[in-house]
């Protein structure tokens, strides 16, 4: 997948986790989290929803990777180059 | 084959944990004794009419789309929508003492200017007891055991304010008798008073079934008239279960939602842990009075009551078979929905002695029920319009009903007093859920499923152990 099409799935994995959110005008270099109501739980349920779709697998030291949209399509770009994009 | 992991319980929590290991792939079976799903909040049909047990109202209200609070975050994390619990709010509630009353809603605002004109030398305190509570962190899996009683003597120096505010907290959640921990207390207060109250128009049966709907849905596989006789262990290890009728099943992790006493009553003897645990012994009886037209045309428009006849507040295993010093009178048609229910009710509810429920023969019972059931009732007709010449259908249950249909050992409600908040046994891969880990009320239940979920069963480093 490209960065882009890695940003379109984080977005639509947000959406699922957080429908309640507008994301229309999400900042991709503030942290999710001053953006949006995420807690732990919704933080963990990023990377299994991500577990889930395309068997990534993200220690629990790395999570801090996945702060910002900008820095998690970084972290996941190489990892997902050759994932299929669902779209 | 065998399963990732085993629920026993197909109540609320047990459900919530189930829908959360089946939306990431595990493999679950949710195992219930019961001939049908809920558990301590269920739901019945007899001569033609719909009956609740349990859930007298959904608690921590939120209005839908609200990003914040237990309500959202459960809804998020079992993926449903705002439309799937179809909550309307409470018309509003009061609470009865001697010479007292206080009035609240599902606006905090109406509960703080009503203890300002009843009490108002205490106003500031009760407050700054706000303001404290609002920094403790309840849902902490890690927390000394507090007395709420000695916490809000801090602030508050009216003793009957102190009773007052534990009432409704007490009988909606107490298992500790007497008292509360402040942690304990915390997840009540939010969820009733500062949260507030609301129902789905058709009642507890409608979140049961979207809770099964969406397990089903997500390849979840539920085993009514599945009773767990016996977990089976391997070198000190949860490995399985066998079930009443001799049936034998694997699974990786047991998570067990039967209480903490009687999971362990479930381990083979020579297993048994060491040390006792001492289930609850907090029960109720309730009467249901179905009436010919809606309560507010008997001039009662309040949602619950919560009525104490004397200066304190006596929550504790009462020495007669039913204490009716004090009690709860609910309507469920007093909340503000779009349009009236079909079924007019009142239920009330009391504190019982589990024993003296227990130890009645077959024939003594049902006159005895019947007679307490009378009592109960005169009893709250000192704080509710007279109601008993509307009444045109009735049931009441004890601590016996309770017993017999959840497998609670002394029919108790809200579990033993200690809680295990991390939910971990003696026994490795055996955890537990609902109401004995200790995230209360029927929100409460829910999320405690969802978090030992999250915790024990689905982190990625629980998994390691497993695979």
């Amino acid at each position: 997948m490209t960065p882009e099409q890695i940003r379109t799935v984080i977005l639509d994995i947000l959406s699922r986790i957080a429908p309640d959110e507008d994301l229309s005008d999400l900042d991709d270099t503030v942290p999710f989290r001053e953006q949006m109501e995420l807690d732990s739980m919704d933080f963990l349920d990023i990377v299994m929803e991500l577990r889930k779709r395309y068997r990534v697998q993200i220690p629990e030291e790395e999570y801090q990777q996945l702060v910002t949209m900008q820095s998690t399509v970084e972290y996941l770009e190489p990892r997902l180059k050759d994932a299929e994009s669902p779209a | 084959m065998t399963y990732d992991t085993i629920v026993i319980g197909a109540g609320l929590s047990g459900l919530a944990a189930g829908i959360r290991l089946a939306y990431f792939e595990k493999s679950v079976c949710v195992l219930e004794r019961h001939t049908t799903i809920g558990g301590l909040n269920s739901f019945y049909r007899l001569r033609d009419r719909n009956y609740d047990v349990g859930l007298h109202a959904m608690t921590n209200f939120a209005i839908p789309g609200t990003k914040r609070g237990p309500l959202s975050k459960l809804l998020r994390q079992l993926r449903l929508r705002w439309d799937d619990f179809d909550l309307s709010p409470q018309n509003g509630s009061t609470i009865a003492f001697p010479g007292v009353t206080l009035q609240f809603t599902n606006d905090f605002a109406v509960l703080e200017s009503e203890i300002a004109r009843a009490f108002p030398s205490q106003i500031d305190g009760f407050r700054r007891f706000t303001a404290h509570l609002l920094a403790f962190d309840e849902l902490a899996l890690e927390q000394p055991e507090l007395s709420a009683r000695s916490i809000l003597a801090e602030y508050i120096t009216e003793p009957i304010l102190i009773e007052m505010l534990l009432c409704p907290l007490m009988f909606y959640g107490s298992a500790r008798p007497m008292d509360m921990d402040f942690g304990q207390f915390v997840i009540m207060f939010k969820s009733i008073f500062m949260e507030g109250f609301g129902r789905p128009h058709a009642g507890v049966r409608l979140i049961l079934k979207k809770l099964v709907r969406q397990f089903k849905l997500l390849g979840g596989e539920l085993r009514l008239r599945a009773g767990v006789r016996e977990i089976v262990l391997d070198g000190g290890r949860a490995v399985g279960v066998i079930l009443d009728d001799g049936t034998e099943l694997a699974a990786h992790n047991i998570l067990s939602s039967a209480g903490s006493a009687e999971t362990m009553r479930m381990l083979p003897q020579s297993d048994a842990p060491q040390t006792s645990i001492e289930p609850g012994d907090i029960s109720f009886m309730e009467t249901i009075s179905i009436l010919d037209r809606e309560p507010a045309e008997l001039g009662n428009d309040r949602t619950i009551i919560f009525y104490n006849d004397s200066p304190d507040f006596r929550y504790e295993r009462p020495s007669e078979p039913i204490d009716v010093r004090s009690g709860i009178i609910c309507c469920p048609n007093n909340f503000q929905y779009d349009k009236p229910l079909e079924d007019s009710s009142v239920r009330i509810t009391a504190l019982a002695d589990p024993h003296y429920w227990f130890d009645l023969s077959e024939e003594e019972y049902p006159a005895r029920k019947e007679s307490w059931r009378q009592k109960i009732i005169e009893s709250a007709l000192r704080f509710c319009p007279d109601f008993r010449s509307h009444v045109v259908d009735a049931d009441t249950f004890s601590p016996r009903t309770i017993k017999r249909y959840t497998g609670h050992l002394n029919g108790c409600v809200y579990g033993a007093p200690r809680k295990i908040l991390d939910g971990t046994t003696s026994v490795d891969k055996l955890f537990l859920c609902g109401t004995d880990q200790g995230f209360l009320g029927i929100v409460g239940s829910m999320l405690s499923g969802i978090s030992m979920a999250n915790l024990h069963l689905l982190k990625p480093d629980s998994e390691v152990a497993t695979s």
